[in-house]
């Protein structure tokens, strides 16, 4: 099971980085729990300065901007092989 | 953050074609626009030179591709310079910076950091509680949304390298010397207390960019520009079109171009609820200057509709009270209005 974040206050970006995070965890196939972080204090706690922030088991992989399917998927992906490995 | 150059793997050298083929189709077309603007109006339409709706016809048809191409071309390169700078680096150079030397600095690197105003607030933080002076902060807030690129390529299409650098120059005077007041008014005290206990753990994200990324970051950042400006700027230069070719020149000098004291501070005060992106502003605004408005006059009025908005209040309301919200906006303000006396001084 993922635990996948979506850091932002709520901007057209963050919603459009949900959006399409939930499509590519859908088409995965994958177990997965997709939040939004929209708290100021709480998204600062990642330490990302640009929103929309992305985060899969607690580590950030992507920060202001919006990355593509492609890219998502290498990210859950990778983040599935590493949840295996420990 | 960035890699050093690297080899170029054959795989790339299609890129890399690809994109010599692209500017030189681009260059072709930009200077075609010319000679085909003035063929279809002239030629083909068979409107006279000297008729108002010739004129003005001529002028949209050469003003919409030419700047649509320029702004494709030039948002592509600075793309393409900003993936060199993040939030992250720009933090690091201005960390240990004093006041002064911090708010040149930090109003510089606004202009290449890759800034969203729906990022203020995070920004906002991430500098104040990385120990960057507050003032320092500001210049950096100032900078960043002020001098906006849109801004800069449009000025340059339509009136030329002089007015674009006298507003980069006034947005530069304006983020460093309001940056730098409120920095020596010590309002940290005003700043949301939530900002100065917020811990943060783990390490700053860097990314590995290779030049095939950057050309994809900065290809998508055009498409999105573009994509969002695009009416805009047809419709700016539309009206400007119509008032190129129906008003007189210089029939506004009496009105705007005006050396009356209170025209700049009239101009920033109807700017700061005016909410208007760069686009849709700029070819109004020069078509005014065209027709002898001032230029100062127009640039403050300017700066004060793209720098100062509701919208972005409204965001940093949230991490600051309200005696230095209105300070900032107060602060910016007449920065903004001296810089109008400066110029209409200097010119």
């Amino acid at each position: 099971m993922l635990a996948i974040k979506v850091l932002g206050s709520g901007c057209t970006n963050c919603k459009k980085l949900e959006a399409v995070t939930r499509q590519v965890v859908e088409q995965l196939g994958v177990q997965a729990e997709v939040v939004k972080v929209t708290e100021y204090p709480d998204i600062m706690a990642y330490n990302v300065m640009s929103t929309p922030g992305l985060v899969i088991n607690e580590k950030v992989v992507s920060s202001g901007r919006i990355p593509s399917p492609a890219e998502i998927t290498i990210f859950v992906t990778n983040a599935i092989e590493a949840a295996g490995a420990s | 953050m960035t890699t050093l150059p690297q080899p170029i793997p054959s795989a790339n050298k299609r890129l890399f074609a690809t994109l010599v083929i692209v500017v030189l189709v681009w260059l072709a077309a930009y200077n075609l626009i010319q000679p085909l603007a003035d063929w279809l109006s002239y030629s083909a339409l068979g409107l006279s030179r000297e008729s108002h709706l010739g004129e003005s016809l001529a002028f949209f048809l050469y003003d919409v591709p030419k700047i649509l191409l320029l702004l494709s071309g030039m948002v592509f390169a600075i793309s393409i310079v900003r993936t060199f700078f993040s939030p992250e680096r720009t933090r690091a150079l201005l960390g240990g910076k004093r006041e002064g030397v911090g708010n040149v600095f930090a109003a510089l690197l606004g202009i290449v950091t890759p800034f969203c105003s729906c990022s203020a607030v995070p920004l906002f933080i991430g500098f104040v509680e990385s120990g960057i002076p507050l003032g320092v902060t500001f210049s950096f807030l100032i900078a960043a949304p002020t001098i906006n690129e849109v801004a800069i390529i449009l000025l340059f299409g339509l009136f030329g390298w002089k007015v674009a650098g006298l507003y980069v120059a006034s947005g530069l005077v304006v983020a460093i010397v309001a940056g730098f007041i409120i920095g020596r008014l010590k309002m940290e005290r005003y700043v949301a207390d939530f900002v100065w206990k917020i811990h943060r753990s783990g390490d700053v994200v860097e990314e590995k960019l290779t030049w095939p990324d950057r050309i994809e970051r900065a290809w998508e950042s055009v498409k999105e520009i573009v994509g969002k400006v695009w009416l805009y700027v047809v419709i700016g230069i539309a009206v400007g079109a119509g008032i190129h070719g129906y008003v007189p020149e210089d029939a506004l000098a009496s009105i705007l171009g005006a050396q009356a004291w209170w025209s700049v501070p009239v101009a920033v005060l109807i700017g700061i609820p005016l909410y208007s992106n760069a686009a849709g502003i700029v070819p109004i605004v020069g078509t005014l200057i065209e027709k002898g408005a001032s230029v100062d006059t127009s640039l403050a009025f300017m700066m004060s509709v793209i720098g100062l908005s509701l919208p972005e209040a409204v965001i940093l309301k949230r991490v600051l009270k309200m005696p230095l919200l209105v300070t900032f906006f107060a602060v910016i303000a007449v920065a903004i209005m001296l810089t109008g006396y400066i110029f209409n001084w200097i010119l």
